[in-house]
């Protein structure tokens, strides 16, 4: 999950200070030494690490925080509010006010600005725009095709001229197209390019004069070092940027680069991509980043893209099932397809409060390979099989095990897991109907965890 | 005699055009870390202030940490030692650790290659650190050898990226073996071998797709092609190469470790020096894995990709200090 090792760190760090119901300064200080060094392995320029820690610090001794009951919560507040403040503060979104509104995206290279490009127009389509894209780097061999098959993935028009054109000329008459067939969005890729190279960076000014765009838009790859922060200055000094979009933020990226920029340029992240897919793209939100980083979870966003993801109708139907026990395998295949449209599984159980320090979830490998494992199983059964799983015995399990490849102890497992859930689903309603108990049932695991 | 003074002399041992090639590439570096430097070198005495700032600077270069506070004790240990006073002798004391760093035990970081017969390259990294590009640079100059090269477009996921190996394999004139979008990368780099044999190639460039050290599937994958050349030639692959943006923050030790996990790296490419990027990454990676630079990306031409030399890398940094020095 992103972020994991600076979590990782600030949370222990901060973790000697929960509960304590006297905080001394010592404490305090000892604690900043800690969120310092944790601060700058995790990339976070060492000058903004400095003003962070100071402010931190200053607040932390302070009397509203010494003087309350809980201060190491209170503490764990302040970070919390200040890491907010260092990301931004709140959500920054794209100006998508004019028609048609041009988004030029930037960067150096292989930050991943195609890739992203795609992923913004993919999620700028979901929201019932109609973009078009424009191919604007005639530099790197096959990147006009890299666009194009993206297109083609999200069901895109894209405009492109080859790679012989000037980028300008490109990015001028994509714009014209754009007004002429109504699209009300269009997304500018230009070429990568080092931020002192004066006259790819004149190009680049070249086109926003000729295409004014609404949106500058500056890709950053999350594992940038200390350097981040002088790419994102240059850059915003020649060309103005309007916000920034950090990618390969998934994995074990501590993400320094979203903690730096914003401070040094005043360039609100707007967005981060967390994933090889087009869909894997987020809204930045800096508030639900920084209880992620301090394993606080994020249950608006895995709200949000629930909510975005099940059908509702569906939702109330499994509901009702699991009430009734009437769950079967063919609900469990649903319910299971659900889940993985909403995004990788590490990436949503990163989403949950406090799964960071829950026992052996910290080292959690989701394997989506296991999933398609339990698929094949499902799909093996005959349509009674599925509705009745008590009829299936030993004969059955050979011949499903052979049907979807697996073996007769993979059938076996499949089969205990989901007698299992059945058996929770029992505890559940019955505990929704009578007094709540406490925790989520002992040693459960889905069946795609390991 | 002053560290400077031996590197100078050691550096002149090369040709002219490298030393230059390594002094272009590396000036933006070179010129943002002299302004810090200059602050720390020219403070009045040597003092723990001077050390913190030192540290500020070194960790501003993506040296990391823990590498930093070795560094920083070994220059306050050599300072008590020598008995040194003048802030401005820190200079070649410093860099004279970084060489020593930077070089580890071996000071072998040539390409392991077989003198006749196939050798095999394969390249790894995580996504947009400039694999591809690496491969076509190589290529170029491999076939300026006068090798008989082949490549094979392994990255079958990217959109585009086996076009763009295509483009490479024309621009320099070497075959590409490739596959549909979307194949088995193992399948092709079997090809690739199969080709390469058939044909009596010298090397052979293994592209692979970017790919997330933590994503396991994705390790897995990779760890399958290394397994079918292995299994193919058995002593190779003779190098295998991890690309490595020098943009990149401590991540990159994350890299290096899961991806050496993975197949075994010989050696590092750090791409991408020819920005402001400080690349003291690399000194964290020699350090705790040793695992050594083995070529350096100073530019966008072709011949800009130039084996790494641990010595004019360091010259180049303190190109400035170095002249300063032989002026006084």
């Amino acid at each position: 999950m992103a972020f994991e090792g600076l979590s990782e760190r600030l949370q222990s760090a901060l973790s000697k200070l929960r509960g304590k119901g006297k905080v001394s300064e010592s404490d305090v200080k000892a604690a900043m030494r800690e969120v310092r060094l944790a601060l700058l392995e995790a990339d976070v320029n060492f000058k903004v690490v400095k003003d962070f820690v100071a402010r931190v610090s200053e607040r932390a001794v302070g009397q509203e925080v010494m003087k309350s009951l809980t201060p190491g919560q209170q503490v764990i507040k302040v970070v919390n509010e200040e890491l907010t403040q260092l990301m931004g503060g709140q959500q920054s979104k794209l100006d998508l006010s004019s028609k048609p509104s041009v988004i030029m995206m930037v960067g150096l290279q292989g930050a991943g600005k195609t890739t992203t490009t795609g992923k913004l127009a993919h999620h700028l389509k979901k929201q019932n725009k109609h973009p078009l894209l424009v191919a604007g780097d005639v530099y790197r061999p096959a990147a006009i095709r890299q666009l194009e098959v993206l297109g083609d993935q999200i069901g895109l028009p894209v405009f492109s001229l080859g790679d012989q054109e000037n980028p300008v000329e490109i990015a001028e008459r994509g714009v014209a197209q754009a007004k002429e067939e109504g699209n009300d969005v269009v997304l500018i890729d230009t070429a990568g390019r080092l931020h002192v190279d004066e006259t790819m960076m004149d190009e680049l000014k070249a086109i926003r004069e000729k295409v004014e765009p609404d949106e500058i838009l500056l890709v950053v790859d999350a594992m940038t070092g200390q350097d981040a922060v002088n790419v994102a200055e240059s850059f915003h000094q020649e060309m103005a940027l309007t916000g920034v979009v950090l990618t390969k933020l998934d994995g074990d990226t501590r993400g320094g680069a979203a903690l730096s920029v914003k401070s040094v340029t005043d360039c609100p992240v707007k967005f981060a991509g967390m994933g090889e897919k087009v869909d894997a793209l987020e809204p930045f939100h800096p508030e639900r980043m920084a209880s992620r980083i301090l394993g606080m979870g994020d249950v608006l966003t895995l709200i949000e893209k629930a909510e975005a993801n099940v059908d509702e109708e569906k939702a109330k139907d499994l509901e009702r099932k699991m009430r009734t026990q009437q769950f079967t395998f063919d609900d469990f295949l649903e319910q299971m397809d659900q889940v993985r449209n909403m995004g990788p599984l590490d990436e949503l159980l990163g989403m949950m409060p406090g799964m960071g320090q829950m026992k052996g979830m910290k080292n959690l490998q989701v394997d989506e390979k296991q999933l398609t494992k339990v698929e094949a199983i499902i799909r093996s059964m005959t349509r009674e099989e599925k509705q009745h799983p008590e009829v299936i015995n030993a004969s059955r399990r050979k011949r499903i095990a052979a049907g979807s490849g697996t073996t007769v102890q993979d059938v076996n497992r499949l089969i205990k897991q989901f007698s299992d859930m059945k058996k929770m689903m029992k505890r559940f309603s019955s505990m929704s109907k009578g007094k709540k108990k406490k925790g989520f049932g002992g040693g459960f695991k889905f069946p795609f965890m390991q | 005699m002053s560290f400077f003074k031996r590197l100078k002399e050691s550096v002149s041992k090369t040709t002219e055009s490298v030393t230059q090639k390594f002094k272009d590439g590396l000036s933006k570096t070179s010129s943002s870390l002299v302004g810090a430097m200059d602050s720390v070198f020219s403070r009045n005495r040597i003092d723990e202030e001077l050390f913190e700032e030192l540290e500020d600077v070194l960790i501003g270069a993506d040296v990391g940490v823990q590498t930093t506070m070795e560094i920083v004790d070994r220059l306050r240990s050599e300072v008590k030692q020598r008995k040194v006073k003048d802030p401005a002798d820190l200079q070649p004391l410093l860099s004279e650790i970084l060489v020593e760093m930077l070089q580890g035990d071996d000071r072998d970081t040539a390409m392991n290659l077989k003198a006749d017969g196939l050798s095999i390259i394969l390249f790894v990294g995580v996504n947009g650190v400039g694999k591809t590009t690496t491969i076509g640079k190589l290529a170029h100059q491999y076939r300026q050898e006068g090798k008989r090269v082949i490549l094979a477009a392994g990255d079958t996921f990217r959109a585009g990226a086996i076009e763009q190996l295509e483009v490479w394999g024309e621009r320099v004139g070497v075959d590409v073996i490739r596959h549909q979008a979307g194949s088995d990368p193992a399948a092709v780099i079997y090809d690739g071998i199969q080709a390469a044999k058939a044909r009596g190639a010298d090397i052979l460039l293994c592209d692979t797709a970017g790919r997330l050290h933590s994503k396991v599937n994705l390790m897995e994958e990779l760890k399958k092609v290394y397994r079918v050349i292995q299994r193919e030639v058995p002593e190779a692959p003779h190098e295998t190469l991890l690309v490595l943006d020098s943009t990149t923050g401590q991540n990159a030790l994350q890299q290096a470790k899961w991806f050496n996990e993975a197949t075994r790296l010989s050696g590092i490419v750090l791409t991408k020096m020819d920005g402001t990027a400080k690349g003291g990454i690399a000194v964290a990676i020699r350090r705790e894995l040793s695992i050594p630079v083995k070529w350096i990306g100073l530019g966008e031409k072709l011949d800009d990709l130039q084996p790494f030399d641990a010595e004019q890398f360091v010259h180049a940094l303190f190109v400035q200090a170095i002249e300063k020095e032989e002026e006084a």
